[in-house]
């Protein structure tokens, strides 16, 4: 029996297991929408604006490691996702990104609410597709669910025809996909894993590094093993935050522009470092020319382009990095490294960076200290971007597997809301916290009509500065204190919570902290929590851009350089 | 490091929109393409492209990993250090009255080109070869006066028995 496009769309997300969708309907979308009754299975989430919708998508993705799933109608509500695709893309996330085209007859012809998104997305998506008949459909989808998860996720997006959905076509399920040019790479070449054990073994200084790869790849057991075998201080990047536990022995927190001063002074002196699933971003390696000037890197990644991109590379193992690890553990020889580590730990002593002073306001770092104690470290943090997130990546805990949600290629404000939504919605039983900051909570702000009509239990935590921090920060340091257009009128965020009917409080005294974050964790649903902090606190420790790692500026404004 | 003309041969499903990912690709990530060009391989639904891109060998190998990144590249060879047979075809129309048109015909005789076309004062002329070829071709009909050259960009295979870029059995097996 034939069935429509839009069955055919509708049990090929089932087939791929999604049951959890974020997106707005239009025009050339209804015809999907009308079926979804059908398929009771399928949770529509409506969302108030298309790239809260992405970001939802990113958070579920993130959360579960599924791929997230979000719709959107021809034209705005495409060129709404854009953001949301850009930031899966730069964070490999998988996603599929589902829009609506106008009927195919009308293409090319600017009708109304026609974009040409795949030509949009062209550069930010793992692969797009442009659907030109329904019996090509469940193929199509087969594949884009294939392509997003597989290898280095990433976002896919399909951009189907209106009379693509109302065509008829027999519904058959592959169940393979015919993909000549795309095999990734699964085991590493066992040669580059013997040599990679070799030069470990043979190393005095080693250091890991380990990105979101470790997490994507759940590699949390091979990691630790690796780590605890030989004896090898583990650094993380910003988006590997949680890939190890930050309380283990082993750690040394995290490198690059706001990392620990003592992660980054390690780098310098590594004579071997191990870079997991990581791309050398250049917030994470600083000037390229003063990165890692005495090491032999060892790169392991899934992509090969990754490979020699940024960095020149020693010994470059391309695959998925959970068998890699496994076999390259194999291989490892116990060792000790006491001479090392404790030059790690007098480093850590020397150039302690995460400290806070004592104050009778508020600081940040104090709200989110206290938000650590008092969910013990059991939550899955989501941030803006900002101060808020470096603080919150700096001064929270992180214990928990895959416990950080944030964004870290593009660096998207308004990520946090709606990322912690679809987070909270993949994983109801977790505790979820968005941090964000006044401007980023604005840019999405949205997304609180969503929470409260489908009770998505996500506690809010804005640190409400008055600024656009970061980069009044950035001008407070490097323009001479001009603070042009980094001042921020903001709206009372409680009164606006509760216009939505959500709970929440402003805190502006100190004490009150520790009860109001208490009172969020007790109140069933929502919770929104307006810190007023100190509006002119910088982040610190701050490697300038354009510097080397070594080059990183402690509180007071000092320099440190490595002897 | 040294930058020089790398020639590379792209194995690609003949997909819509194939040329535009690649070019795409070059174009944001600042890549310098001196020429590109496309057609059909001895495979069905596969087709060939040839590009030539000035760069370092670093860079070079960083266009060919992302080009082969691309889902419907399936193979990409950097065939610049194989002993390679590079072909590219010229037209060129060239003023020619008759006080000028035997000179110009002794040329196209010593650089083994074809006149294609004639009228009373001008030429077309059909030249094949590498790019130094056509470019001392061109050169030397320059004083003539050229009225307009369209040149298609290059296109390359190594020479002996062995495919320029070879796809792997498990990915043949795939195109259908
Ligand atoms: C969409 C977007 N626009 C602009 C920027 C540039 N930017 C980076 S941080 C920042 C300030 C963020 O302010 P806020 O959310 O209040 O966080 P704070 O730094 O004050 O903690 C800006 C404007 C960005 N990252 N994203
Ligand atoms: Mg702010």
């Amino acid at each position: 029996m034939k069935k429509t496009g839009s069955q055919i769309l509708c049990e090929s997300l089932i087939n791929e297991g999604v049951n959890t969708m974020f997106g707005i309907l239009g025009g050339v979308v209804i015809p999907f929408y009308d079926t979804l009754p059908q398929y009771p299975q399928l949770k529509h989430i409506l969302v108030a604006h298309e790239q809260g919708g992405a970001h939802a998508a990113e958070g579920y993705a993130r959360a579960t490691g599924k791929v997230g799933v979000c719709i959107a109608t021809s034209g705005p509500g495409a060129t709404n996702l854009v953001t949301g695709i850009a930031d899966a893309y730069m964070d490999s996330v998988p996603m599929v990104a589902i829009t609506g085209q106008v009927a195919r007859s009308l293409i090319g012809k600017d009708a109304f609410q026609e974009i040409d998104i795949t030509g949009i997305t062209l550069p930010i998506t793992k692969h797009n597709y442009l659907v030109t008949d329904t019996a090509s459909l469940a193929g199509i989808v087969k594949e884009a669910f294939f392509l997003a998860r597989t290898g280095r996720p990433g976002p896919v997006l399909i951009d189907i025809p209106k009379d693509v959905l109302t065509g008829l076509a027999e519904f058959n399920y592959p169940d393979r996909v015919s993909l000549p040019g795309y095999k990734p790479k699964v085991q590493g070449h066992p040669a580059q894993i013997k040599k990679a054990a070799k030069l470990i073994n043979e190393s005095k200084k080693p250091l890991i590094i380990a990105g979101r790869g470790a997490i994507i790849s759940e590699s949390y057991n091979e990691l630790k093993q690796l780590a605890e075998t030989a004896q090898i201080p583990v650094i993380t990047t910003l988006l590997g935050i949680s890939s190890f536990p930050e309380s283990h022995i082993l750690s040394y927190g995290w490198l690059g522009m706001h990392g620990m001063a003592y992660a980054n002074l390690a780098v310098e002196e590594c004579d071997v470092m191990i870079a997991i699933g990581m791309r050398f971003d250049d917030r994470v390696t600083g000037k390229i020319s003063g990165f890692a000037p005495n090491a032999k890197i060892i790169h392991i990644d899934v992509d090969p382009a990754e490979i020699g991109k940024n960095v020149r590379v020693d010994i470059p193992i391309v695959g998925d990095i959970k068998p890699i690890l496994q076999n390259l553990n194999k291989a490892i020889e116990k060792q000790d490294h006491i001479d090392w580590i404790s030059r790690m730990d007098q480093l850590r002593k020397e150039h302690p960076s995460i400290n806070i002073r004592d104050t009778d306001f508020i600081i940040p770092q104090y709200v989110i200290r206290q938000i650590y104690e008092s969910t013990k470290g059991n939550a899955i943090i989501v941030t803006g971007v900002g101060q808020h997130q470096m603080w919150a990546a700096q001064h929270f805990w992180f214990d928990k597997p895959n416990s950080l949600i944030t964004s870290g290629g593009l660096g998207t404000m308004g990520y946090g809301l709606p990322a912690a939504m679809g987070a909270k919605v993949a994983c109801p039983d977790e505790n979820v916290w968005c941090i964000d900051g006044d401007g980023s909570f604005q840019m999405n702000i949205q997304e609180l009509g969503t929470i409260a009509r489908e009770n998505i239990g996500v506690k809010i935590a804005i640190l409400n500065n008055g600024f656009l921090g970061m980069v009044r920060q950035w001008q407070e340091l490097f323009y001479q204190r001009r603070y042009v257009a980094t001042p921020l009128s903001c709206p009372d965020f409680v009164k606006v919570a509760d216009a939505y009917n959500i709970p929440g409080i402003t805190v502006k005294n100190k004490i009150d902290v520790i009860p109001s974050i208490k009172t969020a964790m007790e109140t069933e649903g929502p919770f929104l929590l307006n810190f007023i902090v100190e509006p002119e606190e910088n982040v610190y420790p701050m490697v300038p851009a354009g510097a080397s790692l070594s080059e990183v500026l402690e509180e007071p404004i000092r320099k440190v350089r490595c002897k | 490091m040294l930058t020089t003309k790398h020639t590379l041969v792209a194995m690609v499903t003949d997909k819509p929109g194939v040329l535009n990912r690649a070019a795409s690709l070059f174009r944001r990530r600042g890549f310098n393409i001196d020429s590109i060009t496309v057609g059909h391989s001895e495979l069905p639904h596969i087709s060939r492209m040839t590009i030539v891109v000035i760069g370092n060998s670093a860079m070079v190998e960083q266009v060919r990993k992302q080009l082969e990144k691309l889902v419907d590249v399936i193979k990409v060879a950097d065939v610049t250090e194989a002993k390679t047979i590079i072909r590219e075809l010229a037209l060129i129309k060239v003023n020619a009255p008759s006080t000028t048109r035997s000179e110009i015909m002794q040329i196209v005789d010593i650089f083994r080109a074809k006149i294609v076309d004639v009228s009373s004062d001008s030429l077309i002329i059909e030249a094949t070869g590498d790019e130094d070829k056509l470019s001392s071709f061109y050169n030397m009909l320059r004083g003539f006066g050229i009225k307009e050259l369209a040149r298609t960009g290059c296109v390359a295979m190594i020479r002996g028995g062995a495919k320029s870029a070879a796809i792997d059995k498990e990915s043949l097996k795939d195109i259908q």
